[in-house]
């Protein structure tokens, strides 16, 4: 993060705290209910977080940079696409858990495309099929999860179209 | 294992620490966001902004997914209860998939941590490749 995000970081966590004070002024009930919900997600991430930490830490000690621009840089071919859609499958958590992760590997050279098929994927949850499937049915819940994974390369690839443009 | 690798994974340990330390306020902002959209947001109520016709029921889908934040089991909740209550598969759908890729509330920390072009980028193509996902989706769950 540069120093400018730094503080933008501070500007945001202030800005919360700021509508989470103004809703106890207007609703101390709703304000007492959203508090509530804060330490129950705080809870319930803190497994995934400890996860992503760990992942974090495996990443540093065993992946080099450069393997990781040869295989999810810029002349990555496929094998950068399945990593990505593989890893946002198989990973677990709120998506905001990884943006640290994600942050890492754009600084060591990650494509932006692969980044954003892989946040794509992680709307793909395995854990919650059967759930899922109790409201729309296993063969809605099937197709869905194949056209997600398959658009996500399309949504990586406009990600980066994107991005481009905008520069 | 020798001093070069106890090193290396004291360094690896120590750089993790501090790449998700430095993230700490960015993910208690979101989480803090979240809880009070969560709070605040009645899903139900939106539920009479749906059924004028396929073409805009499905931008309000997306619209919705994309403003609403939390655990997807949340979301099939949701969604199973518009289905009940008369709203389009193509509409559910889109909410569906938007409210797990599209994040109006994780915007800011995904653009601190991410570069506001990536973010913007991210999800914008995340929000109308939701709508197609939702289209091809319904359409082949029609052929079965």
């Amino acid at each position: 993060m540069t120093s400018e995000n730094d503080n933008s970081c501070w500007y945001l966590l202030i800005f919360a705290i700021a509508a989470h004070i103004l809703v106890f002024f207007l609703s101390p009930a709703k304000s007492y209910e959203a508090m509530n919900l804060f330490f129950k997600i705080i809870a319930s991430i803190a497994p995934s977080l400890l996860l992503v930490f760990i992942f974090m830490a495996l990443m540093n000690y065993y992946v080099k940079p450069k393997d990781l621009a040869k295989y999810m840089g810029k002349n990555s071919g496929a094998m950068g696409w399945v990593i990505a859609i593989v890893a946002g499958v198989l990973s677990t958590g709120p998506i905001y858990l990884w943006y640290p992760l994600l942050n890492d590997l754009q600084k060591q050279g990650v494509k932006s495309g692969l980044l954003a098929a892989f946040l794509y994927n992680r709307a793909v949850k395995i854990p919650l099929v059967p759930l899922m499937a109790f409201y729309f049915g296993f063969a809605y819940v099937f197709i869905l999860s194949i056209t997600m994974v398959a658009v996500s390369v399309f949504q990586g690839l406009a990600t980066e179209k994107i991005m481009e443009a905008i520069k | 294992m020798n001093a070069n690798k106890r090193k290396l994974l004291a360094e690896s340990v120590q750089k993790a620490f501090k790449g998700l330390w430095s993230a700490f306020p960015i993910l208690i902002s979101v989480v803090l966001l979240i809880s009070l959209v969560n709070v605040l947001v009645d899903a139900a109520f939106f539920a009479q902004f749906f059924g004028k016709n396929n073409a805009l029921d499905l931008a309000v889908g997306a619209t919705f997914g994309s403003i609403l934040a939390g655990n997807p089991a949340t979301s099939y909740v949701i969604g199973g209860e518009l289905l009940g209550q008369g709203v389009s598969l193509l509409a559910v759908s889109a909410f569906l998939v938007c409210w797990v890729t599209v994040g109006v509330v994780q915007f800011p920390a995904e653009s601190i941590l991410l570069g506001k072009r990536f973010a913007i980028a991210r999800n914008v193509s995340a929000f109308f490749c939701s709508i197609m996902v939702a289209v091809i989706t319904v359409f082949l769950v029609g052929l079965l």
